[in-house]
């Protein structure tokens, strides 16, 4: 089997990878530099649980090849906080109570940093709308929609 | 997924060159990626075009030029396109999520596959994955399923939501390939199933789409794109219409009617145009554009609502465009 080498800048680490070229973006955040914070849901671009920002726009994870992101910044919820004192969007959740089991919370936290950016955070309906591909099946979207709505009014 | 060996083109004519080898171009990669790891595409070779230089966006003239590499929120975040094609703007925000339209080119939009369960299902019969070995939808679950343009072959539906809206605004393809440029409509893109339903499009071996242009006209400004859907969004139309109006001195002058979720392509309402054509702008005119909607249709098992939506949302869509006025 040929390899392929890529460069991926990973919260701000240059990481050097020889990959399968089939790996996923997801599963070399992964699997290959231990960043398991990004989850895998469905892993067809459905859920949003493995939604991480390549080049500060949010994308989901699982339905990009790694070797299509040679030289790309890939921001995962590991490099969100800066130290101790966590990223706005985070303290947000956590004070909205905007998780239950925390799995899609991650992709929801990485894409509602996204949303707040593209300025798509002016009203509920409005986030509900930006926010829709992210799910959560523990049903917690009224803690997501009032943490992101929380959060935008502070930035 | 199977084993693929992996290429970046530098060049156009490296791109081209490869895939004329055969080698399968790939850009966002959201339809593909996912086909490959449910082994229903198995290509050998894998071209990524993402760095050709073919994501500009601009007007020439009045023409609204958008490179095919161009991402989905690219396009619907664009001043030029929203200020010359509204319609491109309001399809493109109605498709897929905010991530997906960030990876998503807008030549790879145009070629997606379509969203059959049973051409994604390798145990079930597809004559578009496996030709000959029947359609397991036309007898099965097809309540999503095509009422325009099917065959005793295939039933699936084009799941585009741009390609509608560019198909009602007579947009055109660029391409370039082996045998050099060509031009022609976006509704040309597409080929009906017949009896060959796993040759879905019109682009030669290598052709690479370079570019989508979308001339102006009377009617760009009055147009809208209504979709139907069992959620408020991020979910593939049931139906979904794009109208737009050329209206003077209280009478129409000429109109674009195009539909998604209901034929095997983005199906032109060629009927429903003449129809409102020379009339006044109001419900009898939209009544009868629909009725001419609906003309021909055949409904499976269990998508027989489609008929009814059809109209309904014709109607809708046109009303919507008509209160403009």
């Amino acid at each position: 089997m040929t390899t392929s080498k890529v460069e991926l800048i990973v919260n701000g680490h240059p990481q050097r990878l020889e990959l399968d070229p089939r790996t996923s973006l997801l599963d070399a955040l992964r699997e290959h530099l231990g960043l398991t914070g990004t989850k895998k849901g469905c892993n067809q671009g459905a859920c949003g649980a493995c939604t991480v920002l390549v080049d500060g726009r949010r994308i989901n994870s699982c339905l990009t090849l790694a070797v299509m992101h040679d030289g790309a910044k890939v921001t995962t919820i590991e490099g969100l906080a800066a130290g101790d004192t966590l990223h706005p969007v985070q303290a947000a959740f956590i004070e909205n109570d905007a998780f239950q089991c925390g799995y899609c919370t991650p992709g929801q936290i990485l894409s509602g940093v996204a949303c707040i950016a593209e300025r798509h955070a002016g009203s509920p309906d409005e986030i509900r709308n930006w926010m829709s591909g992210n799910i959560c099946r523990c049903g917690a979207y009224p803690g997501i929609v009032a943490a992101i709505a929380a959060a935008a009014k502070e930035s | 997924m199977f084993p693929f060996s992996f290429q970046t083109a530098r060049s156009e004519q490296e791109a081209i060159a490869g895939a004329a080898a055969g080698g399968r171009f790939v850009a966002g990669g959201t339809t593909l990626i996912d086909l490959m790891r449910e082994e229903v595409e198995r290509p050998q070779k894998l071209i990524d075009i993402n760095r050709l230089p073919l994501r500009d966006i601009r007007l020439e003239g009045d023409t609204l030029v958008i490179g095919a590499l161009a991402r989905m929120s690219e396009v619907a975040g664009h001043p030029d396109a929203a200020r010359a094609q509204p319609l491109i703007v309001e399809a493109l925000l109605e498709g897929a999520s905010p991530q997906i339209r960030n990876m998503a080119s807008i030549g790879g939009n145009l070629l997606q596959r379509v969203r059959c369960p049973y051409f994604r299902s390798l145990d079930a019969r597809c004559n578009k994955r496996v030709p000959g070995s029947g359609c397991a939808a036309i007898d099965g679950i097809n309540a999503t399923h095509a009422i325009l343009g099917t065959s005793d072959q295939c039933v699936a539906t084009h799941p585009s939501d741009l390609a509608v809206a560019l198909v009602a605004l007579g947009a055109m393809v660029r391409t370039r390939g082996p045998r050099g440029e060509r031009q022609f409509p976006v509704e040309d893109l597409y080929r009906l199933p017949g009896e060959t339903p796993h040759l879905e499009h019109t682009v030669h071996p290598g052709e690479l789409i370079t570019a989508v242009e979308v001339p102006s006209g009377a009617y760009a400004k009055r147009a809208r794109y209504v979709k139907v859907r069992d959620r408020a969004s991020y979910e593939f139309a049931l139906v979904s219409v794009a109208a737009a109006l050329d209206v003077d001195d209280g009478v129409i002058r000429s109109a674009r009617v195009a539909a998604g979720g209901v034929g095997t392509k983005p199906w032109r309402m060629r009927g429903s145009e003449a129809a409102l054509a020379g009339q006044r702008p109001d419900r009898t005119a939209w009544q009868k554009a629909a009725e001419r909607a609906i003309e021909g249709v055949k409904p499976l098992s269990g998508n027989r609502y489609k008929v009814e939506l059809l109209r309904r949302t014709v109607i809708r869509a046109l009303e919507m465009v008509g209160e403009a006025t």
